[in-house]
């Protein structure tokens, strides 16, 4: 059962959301890009804003209609909320002969995420499988997690670089979401909203939809379908795992660790990259200490320090661990693919390098070897 | 969004902090290992298996990842750490005096199979600091030597001042084989000079039916491992612990993964031929 | 009691030679034994002998100034010690000296040396072994050199 919320009336949702109490992350134009803040009003929504990206390159660009999610993705992810780039995980005293340790779990209370991609949604499953899915759970993450409330919204506009239906997405949300949109511009800008979920239920019932019609359900599925299109045959995910595992030390690893800079920004933009370290901090009179999780990038040149030296001094051995991480071993470690197809890891990356380019280009080496043993 | 979380964040939360844990004893090794022997000054750790680690914190300093070196069925309660001092928190533990107040989280990791060895012959192979994490192993099949065929123990050391717990491998040599080598002597050595693995070929056990631990360097697991394959011992009889750099220990930061695994989760303890292709590859 | 035949193949480097072949080379041989302590061979002297090791070590040392005899490198049972007899100017490299009381076969090099200028096919097959041995060795040494229980800052 779907319903028809008016784009004017969106500042309904808004109301809804601040009434129960929820403080509201939304997309936002800041800084030339597209990305996730606190907003209190939907006129602080990118409306009439569209996103151009392509290897090494984003820029925002002026659409000729008023869409409020005109755009594909940005630099910032989720998992800024779910996940900060800082948390305290506990403060210890020296006290009575023992420690007395503070672990209290920071509240930032409910937090409504709106206008989460379906790629993004997908994404926020794939981090809840490895920080609330396994023996030991993130208890941070799983209170933010728990306290999230989700809007998705379906693409109309993906990008170049977007290839979501190459592994296993699209740009319709279909599960794990607590109300979904798809906006509609013709003939009046409207959403069609679906619940999710019982809390999503329950504030759709407090806004001024009315059902939806089989036109505004057609309509609705040719913006997902037409999203589909464009995005055919972006990507070849044919046995990936098996491909990378099989090419571990396949020519094309070292000519990429050439041209990667491992700066990382490829681990910062993607919204699965989890891969964190703590830091360890006492006060000047060593009566307190305090330990810190804060977020790491495979690509750094210490992630694999141990004592006696370091496991992947190469870049070539940085990117290779974390392309294969992505897209082969997180298949092995926790039972899903790590990638969403969003393409961010493309257009941020500054010398542009495409993971498409780089599978197609391994896959294409291993036929090329086959064949001339044949 | 109500999802199929469980609401335990206490019980979540308790696998990130360490519990508070005083030295009990410490004992000098050598001129750069210490063994400390720690008790809870409050709730206690569950009991360690062999091959499991924790992770100890030294105030302020921060967290090493160390194997058990102890004699699990002593006292369950004792936390027995054999350790380097090579870093920051390595020194600052191997410098903590009796009485002294450090973290303790875990166990980690999962443990030896000893009843791979059950009715056959068992063989522990150690290289430089990788027979503290056998000992467990050991301390077990002297406790039930009935469950066990020839126990033999190798262990090779870079010198004779690096050997680790030479007093006990005299006491345990009166009652099961012990090897010793090292690969560079000085005068007052008269022992076996030259790698561990020489000192498989004539050690005395049935290759058809062994099961051997081995733990050391990697490069040392690695020629160890083709020495025994060399005798004829089947790889899936051939059991090793890794390491790599771990931050939380418990499967949620990323920083332990070699090729498809978590050393931390799915190991440290592996069976030779499962990780064989992993560690074959550079930089991997 | 063994013929001397049946006691070489104790040494991968002879065990399934054909027995008219382990005859031959077991005809250049002798048991021996040696106490501990005792040299059994000095760096620089005539080699035209090498060693089966039955039981007890011995230990391949050196001289080198402010250390004294430093020792590379122990063999015991199993091991063959010896390979200067095979390639002039047939010298010793090493000195070897029992550390724990020696049983061993000793072998005639120039014997030995003889019988395979005579059948080809018997030169071929022991130097084929004796070049495996020596692999080995040279493996194991290569392993001592890396000092892999180090921080490689050698």
């Amino acid at each position: 059962m779907a319903s028809i919320l008016a784009a004017a009336d969106l500042e309904s949702l808004f109301g809804a959301l601040t009434d129960r109490g929820y403080r509201i992350v939304a997309p936002t134009v800041r800084d030339g890009a597209i990305v996730y803040a606190e907003i209190d009003s939907p006129a602080a929504l990118p409306q009439g804003w569209t996103d151009e990206q392509a290897p090494a390159r984003y820029r925002l660009a002026r659409r000729d209609d008023e869409a409020l999610f005109g755009y594909a993705v940005g630099p910032h992810s989720w998992k800024a909320e779910l996940l900060p780039p800082r948390v305290r995980l506990w403060q210890a005293r020296r006290e009575n002969g023992g420690l007395a340790v503070d672990d209290s779990v920071s509240d930032t209370g409910p937090t409504a995420f709106v206008g989460v991609r379906p790629c993004e949604v997908a994404a926020i499953a794939i981090q809840d499988r490895v920080f609330v899915g396994g023996t030991y759970q993130d208890a941070d993450y799983a209170a933010r997690r728990r306290d999230a409330f989700i809007v998705a919204v379906d693409c109309g506009d993906p990008s170049d670089l977007c290839f979501c239906t190459s592994v296993g997405g699209g740009p319709e949300a279909r599960e794990g979401f607590d109300l979904a949109l798809t906006e509609l511009l013709e003939p009046e800008h409207r959403f069609l909203v679906r619940a999710g979920s019982p809390a999503g239920e329950e504030i759709l019932a407090a806004l001024p939809v009315h059902e939806a019609t089989g036109a505004d359900l057609e309509a609705a599925s040719l913006v997902v379908s037409h999203a589909t299109d464009e995005m055919q045959g972006r990507f070849d995910a044919t046995d990936v795992h098996g491909l990378l595992l099989r090419n571990l030390e396949s020519p094309r690893w070292d000519a990429v660790g050439e041209r990667c800079l491992t700066c990382g920004n490829c681990t910062l933009v993607c919204p699965t990259c989890f891969c964190t370290h703590v830091v360890d901090a006492t006060s000047l009179d060593g009566a307190t200490a305090e330990r810190d999780r804060v977020w790491d990038t495979c690509f750094s040149v210490q992630y694999a320090e141990m004592h006696g030296g370091n496991t992947r001094p190469s870049p070539k051995s940085r990117y290779r661990q974390w392309l294969t991480h992505k897209l082969a071993t997180w298949q092995d470690q926790f039972d899903s693919l790590g990638c969403v197809g969003c393409g961010r890891c493309i257009a941020w990356c500054p010398v542009g390098i495409d993971i498409r380019e780089e599978v197609g280009a391994i896959r294409a080496q291993e036929e090329t070897n086959v064949h001339a043993h044949a | 969004m109500a999802t199929a979380i469980a609401d335990e964040v206490a019980a979540a939360r308790g696998a990130m902090v360490p519990l508070p844990y005083r030295v009990l004893r410490k004992r000098r090794e050598n001129h750069d290992n210490w063994t400390l022997e720690l008790e809870p000054v409050d709730a206690a750790i569950a009991p360690l298996g062999p091959g499991q680690f924790t992770m100890l914190y030294a105030f302020g300093v921060g967290e090493v990842p160390i194997s058990t070196s102890g004699d699990l069925e002593a006292d369950g309660r004792i936390v027995v750490h054999t350790i380097r001092a090579v870093g920051a928190v390595t020194n600052a533990l191997c410098s903590a005096a009796p009485g002294t107040v450090v973290g303790v989280r875990g166990p980690f990791g999962n443990t030896w199979p000893l009843d791979a060895a059950y009715g056959r012959d068992l063989v522990v192979v150690g290289g430089g600091v990788g027979l503290p994490p056998l000992r467990p192993i050991v301390y077990h099949a002297l406790r039930h030597r009935a469950d066990f065929e020839r126990i033999v123990v190798l262990y090779g050391g870079r010198t004779p001042d690096d050997l680790l717990f030479p007093k006990q491998l005299e006491e345990w040599s009166r009652e099961i084989d012990v090897d010793i080598t090292v690969d560079a002597a000085g005068r007052d050595w008269n022992g076996k000079v030259g790698v561990v693995t020489k000192l498989i070929p004539p050690a005395r056990f049935d290759p058809e039916t062994a099961v051997c631990y081995v733990v050391g360097p990697e490069i040392m697991m690695r020629f160890t491992a083709l020495a025994l394959l060399a005798r004829g011992v089947a790889p899936d009889r051939i059991w090793i612990s890794m390491e790599r750099t771990m931050r939380c220990g418990v499967g949620l930061c990323g920083h332990c993964q070699l090729g498809p695994t978590l050393i931390c989760r799915d190991g440290p303890v592996y069976r030779w031929d499962e990780l064989a292709p992993f560690m074959e590859v550079p930089e991997l | 009691m063994r013929t001397l035949d049946a006691v070489i193949v104790e040494s991968p480097v002879f065990a399934g030679l054909g027995q008219e072949e382990l005859e031959l080379i077991a005809g250049c041989g002798k048991n021996i034994a040696v106490e501990a302590g005792e040299r059994l061979f000095r760096e620089g002297d005539d080699a035209n002998t090498f060693f089966l090791v039955r039981s007890g070590v011995v230990a391949l040392e050196t001289y080198i100034p402010n250390r004294g005899q430093v020792t590379a490198v122990t063999c015991g049972p199993g091991e063959i010690v010896g390979w200067s007899w095979l390639v002039p100017p047939h010298k010793w490299r090493l000195s070897a000296r029992v550390v724990e009381d020696l049983r061993a076969v000793e072998f005639d090099g120039a014997c030995l040396r003889g019988k395979c200028e005579a059948i080809p096919e018997l030169g071929y097959e022991l130097l084929s072994r004796i070049a495996g041995d020596l692999a080995d060795h040279l493996t194991a040494a290569y392993l001592q050199v890396l000092d892999v229980y180090g921080d490689g800052d050698r």
